[in-house]
Protein backbone atom coordinates (compact mmCIF):
# COMPACT_ATOMS: atom_id res chain seq x y z
CA UNK A 1 0.00 0.00 0.00
CA UNK A 2 1.55 3.77 -0.75
CA UNK A 3 0.40 6.62 1.25
CA UNK A 4 -1.29 9.04 -0.70
CA UNK A 5 -2.10 11.96 1.49
CA UNK A 6 0.39 12.28 4.65
CA UNK A 7 -0.12 14.92 7.60
CA UNK A 8 2.31 15.49 9.96
CA UNK A 9 1.65 17.80 12.90
CA UNK A 10 -0.25 20.08 11.23
CA UNK A 11 -0.87 23.40 13.04
CA UNK A 12 -3.53 25.95 12.24
CA UNK A 13 -3.95 28.89 14.87
CA UNK A 14 -6.61 32.41 14.85
CA UNK A 15 -4.88 34.62 17.13
CA UNK A 16 -4.54 32.57 20.27
CA UNK A 17 -7.27 29.88 19.32
CA UNK A 18 -5.94 26.85 17.86
CA UNK A 19 -7.88 25.28 15.45
CA UNK A 20 -5.94 22.46 13.94
CA UNK A 21 -3.58 21.64 17.00
CA UNK A 22 -0.53 19.08 15.45
CA UNK A 23 -2.24 16.76 14.14
CA UNK A 24 -1.02 13.96 12.22
CA UNK A 25 -2.34 11.10 10.15
CA UNK A 26 -2.12 8.74 6.88
CA UNK A 27 -4.56 8.27 3.88
CA UNK A 28 -3.52 4.83 1.77
CA UNK A 29 -4.17 5.49 -1.93
CA UNK A 30 -7.60 4.01 -2.87
CA UNK A 31 -8.87 3.81 0.99
CA UNK A 32 -12.01 5.36 2.01
CA UNK A 33 -10.91 7.63 5.04
CA UNK A 34 -13.89 9.26 7.24
CA UNK A 35 -12.88 12.05 8.97
CA UNK A 36 -15.47 12.67 12.11
CA UNK A 37 -16.27 14.96 14.68
CA UNK A 38 -18.41 17.09 16.51
CA UNK A 39 -19.41 20.92 14.82
CA UNK A 40 -15.95 23.16 15.62
CA UNK A 41 -13.75 20.11 16.12
CA UNK A 42 -11.32 21.53 13.32
CA UNK A 43 -12.43 19.18 10.19
CA UNK A 44 -13.35 21.75 7.44
CA UNK A 45 -9.87 24.11 8.46
CA UNK A 46 -8.10 20.70 8.05
CA UNK A 47 -9.74 20.24 4.70
CA UNK A 48 -9.31 23.19 4.00
CA UNK A 49 -5.45 23.46 4.37
CA UNK A 50 -5.37 19.82 2.99
CA UNK A 51 -7.15 21.49 -0.74
CA UNK A 52 -4.72 24.76 -0.77
CA UNK A 53 -7.71 27.51 0.29
CA UNK A 54 -5.62 28.07 3.48
CA UNK A 55 -2.30 28.15 4.01
CA UNK A 56 -1.09 26.03 7.39
CA UNK A 57 0.58 27.92 10.27
CA UNK A 58 3.20 25.09 10.79
CA UNK A 59 3.62 21.19 9.97
CA UNK A 60 3.34 19.59 6.81
CA UNK A 61 1.08 17.95 4.00
CA UNK A 62 1.85 15.96 1.37
CA UNK A 63 -0.99 15.08 -1.31
CA UNK A 64 0.13 12.67 -3.71
CA UNK A 65 3.86 13.67 -3.79
CA UNK A 66 3.16 17.58 -3.73
CA UNK A 67 3.24 19.77 -0.84
CA UNK A 68 -0.22 22.38 -1.14
CA UNK A 69 1.22 25.21 0.48
CA UNK A 70 4.43 24.81 -0.92
CA UNK A 71 3.73 23.98 -4.52
CA UNK A 72 -0.41 24.23 -4.77
CA UNK A 73 -0.94 24.32 -8.64
CA UNK A 74 0.85 20.55 -8.31
CA UNK A 75 -1.41 19.80 -4.91
CA UNK A 76 -4.19 21.06 -6.86
CA UNK A 77 -4.20 18.41 -9.92
CA UNK A 78 -4.36 15.53 -7.69
CA UNK A 79 -7.61 16.29 -5.68
CA UNK A 80 -10.98 17.08 -6.73
CA UNK A 81 -14.03 18.45 -3.72
CA UNK A 82 -17.67 18.50 -2.87
CA UNK A 83 -17.76 21.54 -0.30
CA UNK A 84 -19.67 21.46 2.87
CA UNK A 85 -21.56 24.76 1.37
CA UNK A 86 -22.38 25.25 -1.63
CA UNK A 87 -20.34 26.79 -4.51
CA UNK A 88 -22.14 26.42 -7.27
CA UNK A 89 -23.02 29.83 -9.64
CA UNK A 90 -26.71 30.38 -9.15
CA UNK A 91 -27.15 32.44 -12.43
CA UNK A 92 -25.31 29.44 -14.40
CA UNK A 93 -27.27 26.44 -15.86
CA UNK A 94 -26.90 23.33 -14.02
CA UNK A 95 -25.56 22.06 -17.30
CA UNK A 96 -23.12 25.04 -17.46
CA UNK A 97 -22.20 24.49 -14.26
CA UNK A 98 -20.76 21.06 -15.03
CA UNK A 99 -19.43 21.96 -18.32
CA UNK A 100 -17.19 24.80 -16.89
CA UNK A 101 -15.79 22.82 -14.01
CA UNK A 102 -15.12 19.97 -16.45
CA UNK A 103 -13.18 22.72 -18.88
CA UNK A 104 -11.25 24.60 -15.52
CA UNK A 105 -10.23 20.64 -14.98
CA UNK A 106 -9.45 20.15 -18.42
CA UNK A 107 -11.92 17.02 -18.95
CA UNK A 108 -11.73 16.45 -23.37
CA UNK A 109 -15.03 17.19 -24.67
CA UNK A 110 -16.21 13.57 -25.56
CA UNK A 111 -15.88 12.44 -22.40
CA UNK A 112 -16.44 15.38 -20.54
CA UNK A 113 -20.41 15.66 -22.38
CA UNK A 114 -20.31 11.78 -22.18
CA UNK A 115 -20.03 12.32 -17.98
CA UNK A 116 -22.02 15.44 -17.83
CA UNK A 117 -24.67 13.31 -19.27
CA UNK A 118 -24.15 9.95 -17.08
CA UNK A 119 -23.72 12.46 -13.82
CA UNK A 120 -26.98 14.53 -14.42
CA UNK A 121 -28.95 11.00 -14.94
CA UNK A 122 -28.05 9.62 -11.58
CA UNK A 123 -28.52 12.85 -10.00
CA UNK A 124 -32.15 13.23 -11.08
CA UNK A 125 -31.89 16.44 -13.12
CA UNK A 126 -30.97 15.48 -16.92
CA UNK A 127 -34.38 17.19 -17.48
CA UNK A 128 -33.62 20.39 -15.84
CA UNK A 129 -30.42 20.63 -17.44
CA UNK A 130 -31.11 23.88 -18.77
CA UNK A 131 -32.73 25.78 -15.89
CA UNK A 132 -30.69 27.75 -13.66
CA UNK A 133 -29.68 27.00 -10.67
CA UNK A 134 -31.34 29.49 -8.17
CA UNK A 135 -34.67 27.79 -9.17
CA UNK A 136 -33.34 24.85 -7.78
CA UNK A 137 -34.28 23.36 -3.96
CA UNK A 138 -31.38 23.13 -1.56
CA UNK A 139 -31.59 19.14 -2.13
CA UNK A 140 -31.25 19.55 -6.13
CA UNK A 141 -28.64 22.05 -5.32
CA UNK A 142 -26.81 19.53 -3.10
CA UNK A 143 -27.12 16.81 -5.42
CA UNK A 144 -25.61 19.03 -8.64
CA UNK A 145 -22.62 19.62 -6.59
CA UNK A 146 -21.94 16.52 -5.85
CA UNK A 147 -22.31 15.42 -9.64
CA UNK A 148 -20.05 18.41 -10.10
CA UNK A 149 -17.23 16.93 -7.81
CA UNK A 150 -17.91 13.20 -9.54
CA UNK A 151 -17.01 14.85 -12.88
CA UNK A 152 -13.21 14.93 -13.51
CA UNK A 153 -12.34 11.36 -11.77
CA UNK A 154 -9.51 13.46 -9.53
CA UNK A 155 -7.02 10.63 -7.59
CA UNK A 156 -8.09 11.61 -4.18
CA UNK A 157 -11.67 13.41 -3.70
CA UNK A 158 -12.67 15.10 -0.44
CA UNK A 159 -16.27 15.26 0.45
CA UNK A 160 -16.90 17.58 3.35
CA UNK A 161 -21.00 16.77 4.77
CA UNK A 162 -21.47 15.78 1.15
CA UNK A 163 -25.17 14.28 2.28
CA UNK A 164 -26.10 16.38 4.77
CA UNK A 165 -30.17 17.57 4.10
CA UNK A 166 -30.40 14.89 1.84
CA UNK A 167 -32.91 12.08 2.11
CA UNK A 168 -31.90 8.19 2.73
CA UNK A 169 -32.51 6.81 -0.86
CA UNK A 170 -30.58 9.53 -2.03
CA UNK A 171 -27.85 9.00 0.36
CA UNK A 172 -27.56 4.92 -0.70
CA UNK A 173 -27.25 5.88 -4.15
CA UNK A 174 -24.68 8.25 -4.22
CA UNK A 175 -22.54 6.42 -1.62
CA UNK A 176 -22.50 3.34 -3.97
CA UNK A 177 -21.78 5.45 -6.70
CA UNK A 178 -18.96 6.69 -4.60
CA UNK A 179 -18.02 3.23 -3.46
CA UNK A 180 -17.99 1.70 -7.20
CA UNK A 181 -15.70 4.70 -8.45
CA UNK A 182 -13.11 4.53 -5.55
CA UNK A 183 -12.86 0.44 -6.04
CA UNK A 184 -12.82 0.57 -10.09
CA UNK A 185 -10.60 3.42 -10.44
CA UNK A 186 -8.35 3.12 -6.73
CA UNK A 187 -9.58 6.86 -6.30
CA UNK A 188 -9.17 7.80 -2.58
CA UNK A 189 -11.89 9.03 -0.77
CA UNK A 190 -11.30 11.74 2.14
CA UNK A 191 -14.85 12.19 3.42
CA UNK A 192 -16.37 14.11 6.61
CA UNK A 193 -20.13 13.49 7.63
CA UNK A 194 -22.34 13.25 11.10
CA UNK A 195 -24.33 10.46 9.73
CA UNK A 196 -21.95 7.76 12.00
CA UNK A 197 -23.70 4.82 9.92
CA UNK A 198 -22.50 6.36 6.63
CA UNK A 199 -19.62 6.43 8.37
CA UNK A 200 -20.17 2.82 9.59
CA UNK A 201 -21.29 1.03 6.23
CA UNK A 202 -18.22 2.95 3.90
CA UNK A 203 -15.15 3.74 5.75
CA UNK A 204 -12.28 1.71 6.02
CA UNK A 205 -10.87 3.71 8.39
CA UNK A 206 -11.93 6.49 10.60
CA UNK A 207 -10.37 9.35 12.41
CA UNK A 208 -12.20 11.32 14.94
CA UNK A 209 -11.07 14.85 15.97
CA UNK A 210 -12.63 16.68 18.80
CA UNK A 211 -10.99 20.20 19.73
CA UNK A 212 -8.43 20.41 17.25
CA UNK A 213 -6.59 17.04 17.93
CA UNK A 214 -8.08 13.70 16.65
CA UNK A 215 -8.63 11.69 19.56
CA UNK A 216 -8.98 8.45 17.97
CA UNK A 217 -8.17 6.50 14.54
CA UNK A 218 -8.76 2.91 13.93
CA UNK A 219 -11.53 0.85 11.78
CA UNK A 220 -14.81 0.97 12.96
CA UNK A 221 -14.34 -2.58 14.51
CA UNK A 222 -11.63 -1.41 16.71
CA UNK A 223 -12.93 2.06 17.18
CA UNK A 224 -15.98 0.01 18.30
CA UNK A 225 -13.99 -2.65 20.25
CA UNK A 226 -11.61 -0.16 22.06
CA UNK A 227 -14.40 2.05 23.28
CA UNK A 228 -16.60 -1.10 23.98
CA UNK A 229 -19.51 -0.02 22.45
CA UNK A 230 -22.02 -1.87 20.20
CA UNK A 231 -21.76 0.63 17.02
CA UNK A 232 -19.67 4.02 15.76
CA UNK A 233 -22.31 6.51 17.17
CA UNK A 234 -21.57 5.07 20.52
CA UNK A 235 -17.89 5.09 20.41
CA UNK A 236 -17.74 8.63 18.90
CA UNK A 237 -19.91 9.56 21.64
CA UNK A 238 -17.87 8.15 24.32
CA UNK A 239 -14.42 9.63 22.62
CA UNK A 240 -15.81 13.13 22.21
CA UNK A 241 -18.12 13.60 24.85
CA UNK A 242 -21.76 14.83 25.28
CA UNK A 243 -21.67 18.29 25.74
CA UNK A 244 -23.07 20.26 22.89
CA UNK A 245 -20.77 22.01 20.32
CA UNK A 246 -21.35 25.46 19.59
CA UNK A 247 -20.20 27.18 15.76
CA UNK A 248 -18.74 30.57 16.30
CA UNK A 249 -21.60 32.69 14.42
CA UNK A 250 -21.06 32.46 10.76
CA UNK A 251 -20.20 35.73 8.98
CA UNK A 252 -21.40 33.69 5.86
CA UNK A 253 -24.76 34.18 7.68
CA UNK A 254 -24.57 37.72 8.20
CA UNK A 255 -23.70 38.29 4.39
CA UNK A 256 -26.80 36.53 3.10
CA UNK A 257 -28.73 39.02 5.03
CA UNK A 258 -27.34 41.84 3.33
CA UNK A 259 -27.27 40.06 0.34
CA UNK A 260 -31.21 39.96 0.30
CA UNK A 261 -30.57 44.10 0.67
CA UNK A 262 -28.45 44.36 -1.97
CA UNK A 263 -30.11 42.13 -4.87
CA UNK A 264 -33.36 44.07 -4.06
CA UNK A 265 -31.91 47.32 -4.64
CA UNK A 266 -30.53 47.04 -7.94
CA UNK B 1 -6.20 29.12 -21.42
CA UNK B 2 -9.35 27.25 -20.63
CA UNK B 3 -9.69 29.02 -17.56
CA UNK B 4 -9.69 32.64 -19.01
CA UNK B 5 -12.55 31.35 -21.43
CA UNK B 6 -14.86 29.80 -18.57
CA UNK B 7 -14.08 33.36 -16.77
CA UNK B 8 -14.84 35.48 -19.36
CA UNK B 9 -17.58 33.59 -20.94
CA UNK B 10 -19.29 33.28 -17.28
CA UNK B 11 -18.86 37.41 -16.68
CA UNK B 12 -20.45 37.75 -19.95
CA UNK B 13 -23.37 35.36 -19.37
CA UNK B 14 -24.17 37.15 -15.74
CA UNK B 15 -24.42 40.14 -17.39
CA UNK B 16 -26.31 39.36 -20.04
CA UNK B 17 -28.75 37.92 -18.28
CA UNK B 18 -29.62 40.29 -15.55
CA UNK B 19 -32.11 42.43 -17.01
CA UNK B 20 -32.57 44.64 -13.92
CA UNK B 21 -28.23 45.17 -13.71
CA UNK B 22 -28.39 46.24 -17.27
CA UNK B 23 -31.42 48.74 -17.37
CA UNK B 24 -29.49 49.97 -14.04
CA UNK B 25 -26.47 50.91 -15.65
CA UNK B 26 -27.92 52.19 -18.82
CA UNK B 27 -30.08 54.33 -17.25
CA UNK B 28 -27.60 56.41 -15.41
CA UNK B 29 -25.58 57.57 -17.52
CA UNK B 30 -28.67 58.06 -19.66
CA UNK B 31 -30.05 60.38 -16.82
CA UNK B 32 -26.60 62.32 -16.26
CA UNK B 33 -26.94 63.05 -20.11
CA UNK B 34 -30.36 63.86 -20.32
CA UNK B 35 -30.67 65.76 -17.35
CA UNK B 36 -26.91 67.91 -17.57
CA UNK B 37 -26.58 67.82 -21.12
CA UNK B 38 -30.49 69.99 -21.53
CA UNK B 39 -30.23 71.23 -18.14
CA UNK B 40 -26.68 72.70 -18.22
CA UNK B 41 -26.39 73.18 -22.09
CA UNK B 42 -27.70 77.06 -22.29
CA UNK B 43 -25.77 78.30 -19.77
CA UNK B 44 -22.85 76.19 -20.86
CA UNK B 45 -23.37 78.16 -24.25
CA UNK B 46 -23.77 81.37 -22.75
CA UNK B 47 -20.35 81.26 -21.25
CA UNK B 48 -19.03 80.38 -24.98
CA UNK B 49 -18.47 76.92 -24.12
CA UNK B 50 -19.99 75.81 -27.21
CA UNK B 51 -22.22 72.59 -27.21
CA UNK B 52 -22.34 71.08 -24.05
CA UNK B 53 -23.50 67.46 -25.00
CA UNK B 54 -20.63 67.14 -26.94
CA UNK B 55 -18.59 68.09 -24.08
CA UNK B 56 -20.50 65.90 -21.67
CA UNK B 57 -21.08 62.76 -23.70
CA UNK B 58 -17.65 61.31 -23.56
CA UNK B 59 -17.59 62.36 -20.01
CA UNK B 60 -20.73 60.42 -19.61
CA UNK B 61 -19.24 57.56 -21.47
CA UNK B 62 -16.09 57.16 -19.22
CA UNK B 63 -18.33 57.27 -16.37
CA UNK B 64 -20.42 54.53 -17.08
CA UNK B 65 -17.52 52.77 -18.27
CA UNK B 66 -15.69 53.28 -15.39
CA UNK B 67 -19.09 52.28 -12.49
CA UNK B 68 -19.49 48.69 -14.00
CA UNK B 69 -16.08 47.47 -14.52
CA UNK B 70 -15.37 48.61 -10.65
CA UNK B 71 -18.79 47.15 -9.39
CA UNK B 72 -18.30 43.83 -11.54
CA UNK B 73 -14.46 43.60 -9.99
CA UNK B 74 -15.62 44.21 -6.59
CA UNK B 75 -18.72 41.70 -7.11
CA UNK B 76 -16.13 39.24 -6.62
CA UNK B 77 -17.18 39.64 -3.12
CA UNK B 78 -20.07 37.92 -3.65
CA UNK B 79 -18.43 34.83 -5.02
CA UNK B 80 -16.54 34.99 -2.20
CA UNK B 81 -19.42 34.53 0.09
CA UNK B 82 -21.73 32.49 -2.19
CA UNK B 83 -18.72 29.63 -2.64
CA UNK B 84 -17.66 29.99 -6.37
CA UNK B 85 -15.02 31.42 -5.50
CA UNK B 86 -13.57 28.51 -3.67
CA UNK B 87 -15.00 26.34 -6.88
CA UNK B 88 -12.55 27.97 -9.18
CA UNK B 89 -9.63 28.06 -6.22
CA UNK B 90 -9.47 24.91 -6.04
CA UNK B 91 -9.08 23.90 -9.64
CA UNK B 92 -5.96 23.18 -11.30
CA UNK B 93 -5.28 26.13 -13.48
CA UNK B 94 -2.96 28.81 -12.26
CA UNK B 95 -4.56 31.87 -10.31
CA UNK B 96 -3.11 34.14 -12.63
CA UNK B 97 -5.74 33.09 -15.73
CA UNK B 98 -8.55 32.81 -13.35
CA UNK B 99 -8.21 36.23 -12.98
CA UNK B 100 -7.17 37.91 -15.90
CA UNK B 101 -10.25 35.75 -17.36
CA UNK B 102 -12.59 37.46 -14.99
CA UNK B 103 -11.26 40.88 -15.63
CA UNK B 104 -11.04 40.34 -19.69
CA UNK B 105 -14.83 39.54 -19.08
CA UNK B 106 -15.80 42.69 -17.10
CA UNK B 107 -13.89 44.37 -19.01
CA UNK B 108 -15.42 43.06 -22.30
CA UNK B 109 -19.08 44.07 -20.27
CA UNK B 110 -18.23 47.49 -19.49
CA UNK B 111 -16.97 48.22 -23.19
CA UNK B 112 -20.10 46.92 -24.49
CA UNK B 113 -21.83 49.32 -21.91
CA UNK B 114 -20.03 52.38 -23.55
CA UNK B 115 -20.80 51.23 -27.16
CA UNK B 116 -24.15 51.11 -25.92
CA UNK B 117 -24.45 54.46 -24.05
CA UNK B 118 -22.11 56.11 -27.15
CA UNK B 119 -24.90 55.03 -29.32
CA UNK B 120 -28.26 56.54 -27.47
CA UNK B 121 -26.41 59.67 -26.97
CA UNK B 122 -26.44 60.04 -30.50
CA UNK B 123 -29.99 59.77 -30.35
CA UNK B 124 -29.66 62.83 -27.82
CA UNK B 125 -27.55 64.46 -30.52
CA UNK B 126 -24.50 63.88 -30.50
CA UNK B 127 -21.98 63.72 -33.58
CA UNK B 128 -18.69 62.29 -33.45
CA UNK B 129 -16.26 64.49 -35.09
CA UNK B 130 -15.12 61.67 -37.81
CA UNK B 131 -17.05 58.32 -37.98
CA UNK B 132 -12.90 57.14 -38.67
CA UNK B 133 -11.93 57.85 -35.32
CA UNK B 134 -14.94 55.37 -33.58
CA UNK B 135 -12.26 52.78 -33.41
CA UNK B 136 -10.10 54.19 -31.48
CA UNK B 137 -12.56 55.77 -28.81
CA UNK B 138 -13.45 51.88 -28.60
CA UNK B 139 -10.27 51.31 -27.69
CA UNK B 140 -9.62 53.80 -25.39
CA UNK B 141 -13.12 52.80 -23.55
CA UNK B 142 -11.68 49.12 -23.28
CA UNK B 143 -8.40 50.51 -22.00
CA UNK B 144 -10.79 52.42 -19.29
CA UNK B 145 -12.72 49.48 -18.85
CA UNK B 146 -9.84 46.75 -18.56
CA UNK B 147 -8.20 49.78 -15.82
CA UNK B 148 -10.98 49.84 -13.68
CA UNK B 149 -11.75 46.29 -13.49
CA UNK B 150 -8.76 45.53 -12.54
CA UNK B 151 -8.59 48.07 -9.79
CA UNK B 152 -11.94 46.54 -8.72
CA UNK B 153 -10.42 43.32 -8.78
CA UNK B 154 -8.28 44.22 -6.28
CA UNK B 155 -9.75 45.98 -3.83
CA UNK B 156 -12.80 42.82 -4.47
CA UNK B 157 -9.62 40.44 -3.66
CA UNK B 158 -9.06 42.29 -0.17
CA UNK B 159 -12.31 43.04 0.99
CA UNK B 160 -14.14 40.42 3.35
CA UNK B 161 -17.57 41.16 2.70
CA UNK B 162 -19.64 44.29 1.84
CA UNK B 163 -18.90 47.25 4.65
CA UNK B 164 -16.10 48.97 2.99
CA UNK B 165 -18.24 49.16 -0.29
CA UNK B 166 -20.00 52.29 0.60
CA UNK B 167 -16.67 53.99 1.35
CA UNK B 168 -15.20 52.71 -1.62
CA UNK B 169 -18.18 54.53 -3.86
CA UNK B 170 -17.97 58.51 -1.86
CA UNK B 171 -14.66 58.00 -1.09
CA UNK B 172 -12.87 56.23 -4.61
CA UNK B 173 -15.34 56.38 -6.96
CA UNK B 174 -17.58 59.30 -6.98
CA UNK B 175 -14.01 61.67 -6.63
CA UNK B 176 -12.58 59.92 -9.66
CA UNK B 177 -15.77 60.77 -11.32
CA UNK B 178 -15.57 64.50 -10.87
CA UNK B 179 -12.25 65.16 -10.72
CA UNK B 180 -11.69 63.53 -14.26
CA UNK B 181 -13.45 66.40 -16.05
CA UNK B 182 -16.20 64.85 -17.20
CA UNK B 183 -18.73 67.37 -16.39
CA UNK B 184 -17.30 70.64 -16.38
CA UNK B 185 -13.30 71.69 -17.48
CA UNK B 186 -10.76 71.48 -15.29
CA UNK B 187 -9.34 74.65 -17.01
CA UNK B 188 -10.19 76.87 -14.50
CA UNK B 189 -10.10 75.71 -11.24
CA UNK B 190 -7.45 76.31 -8.48
CA UNK B 191 -4.21 74.54 -9.09
CA UNK B 192 -4.48 72.24 -6.08
CA UNK B 193 -7.51 70.82 -7.84
CA UNK B 194 -5.69 70.60 -10.69
CA UNK B 195 -2.70 68.26 -9.31
CA UNK B 196 -5.07 65.88 -7.47
CA UNK B 197 -7.06 65.28 -10.95
CA UNK B 198 -3.66 64.55 -12.67
CA UNK B 199 -3.69 61.76 -10.45
CA UNK B 200 -6.71 60.44 -11.38
CA UNK B 201 -7.14 57.54 -14.20
CA UNK B 202 -10.34 58.65 -15.54
CA UNK B 203 -8.91 62.13 -16.67
CA UNK B 204 -6.81 60.53 -18.99
CA UNK B 205 -9.14 58.18 -20.54
CA UNK B 206 -11.89 60.76 -20.36
CA UNK B 207 -9.52 63.37 -22.25
CA UNK B 208 -8.64 60.73 -24.76
CA UNK B 209 -11.83 59.70 -25.83
CA UNK B 210 -12.98 63.43 -26.00
CA UNK B 211 -9.80 63.28 -28.29
CA UNK B 212 -11.09 60.64 -30.61
CA UNK B 213 -14.84 61.84 -30.24
CA UNK B 214 -14.75 65.56 -30.98
CA UNK B 215 -11.32 65.97 -31.88
CA UNK B 216 -10.64 68.66 -28.74
CA UNK B 217 -8.76 67.51 -25.65
CA UNK B 218 -6.21 68.86 -23.06
CA UNK B 219 -3.41 66.74 -23.55
CA UNK B 220 -1.68 64.79 -26.42
CA UNK B 221 -4.00 61.70 -26.61
CA UNK B 222 -0.99 59.48 -27.53
CA UNK B 223 -0.20 60.69 -24.02
CA UNK B 224 -3.11 60.19 -22.46
CA UNK B 225 -3.36 56.26 -23.95
CA UNK B 226 0.81 55.78 -22.51
CA UNK B 227 -0.44 56.70 -19.20
CA UNK B 228 -3.75 55.32 -19.28
CA UNK B 229 -1.44 51.33 -20.12
CA UNK B 230 0.98 51.61 -17.35
CA UNK B 231 -1.31 52.18 -15.19
CA UNK B 232 -3.73 49.11 -16.45
CA UNK B 233 -0.73 46.79 -16.65
CA UNK B 234 0.33 48.44 -12.76
CA UNK B 235 -3.22 47.11 -11.62
CA UNK B 236 -3.32 43.89 -13.16
CA UNK B 237 -0.60 43.34 -11.38
CA UNK B 238 -1.56 44.23 -8.31
CA UNK B 239 -4.78 42.62 -8.82
CA UNK B 240 -3.79 39.61 -10.25
CA UNK B 241 -1.05 39.23 -6.93
CA UNK B 242 -3.88 40.12 -4.51
CA UNK B 243 -5.99 37.64 -5.99
CA UNK B 244 -3.45 34.54 -6.01
CA UNK B 245 -3.04 35.10 -2.89
CA UNK B 246 -6.50 35.15 -1.42
CA UNK B 247 -6.94 32.53 1.63
CA UNK B 248 -10.89 31.56 2.20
Amino acid sequence: MTIIIQVDRLLKTYGDFKAVNEISFNVQKGEIFGFLGPNGAGKTTTIKMLTTLTRPTAGKVTLDGHDPAVNPNEARHSFGIVFQDQSLDDELTAWENMEYHGMLYAVPKPLRHQRIEELLKFVELWDRKNDFVKTFSGGMKRRLEIARGLLHHPTILFLDEPTLGLDPQTRNHIWNYVCRLSKEEGMTIFFTTHYMQEAEDNADRIAIMDHGVIVAQDTVEKLMQNTQTENLEAAFLKLTGNELREENSNHTDNMRMRRRAWTGRR
Amino acid sequence: MNAIYVMWMRQLKRYLRSKARIVGSMAQPLLFLVALGFGFGPIYAKAGGGNYIQFLTPGIIGMSIMFLAIFTGVDMIWDREFGFLKETLVAPVPRSQLVFGRMLGGATVATGQGIIVLLLSMVAGFRPVSIWQLPFAVMVMFLIALLFTAFGTAIGSVMEDIHGFQLITNFLVMPMFFLSGALFPLDNLPTFVRYVAACDPLFYGVDAMRSFLIGVAHMNVGLDIAILATISFALLGIGSWLFSRIEL
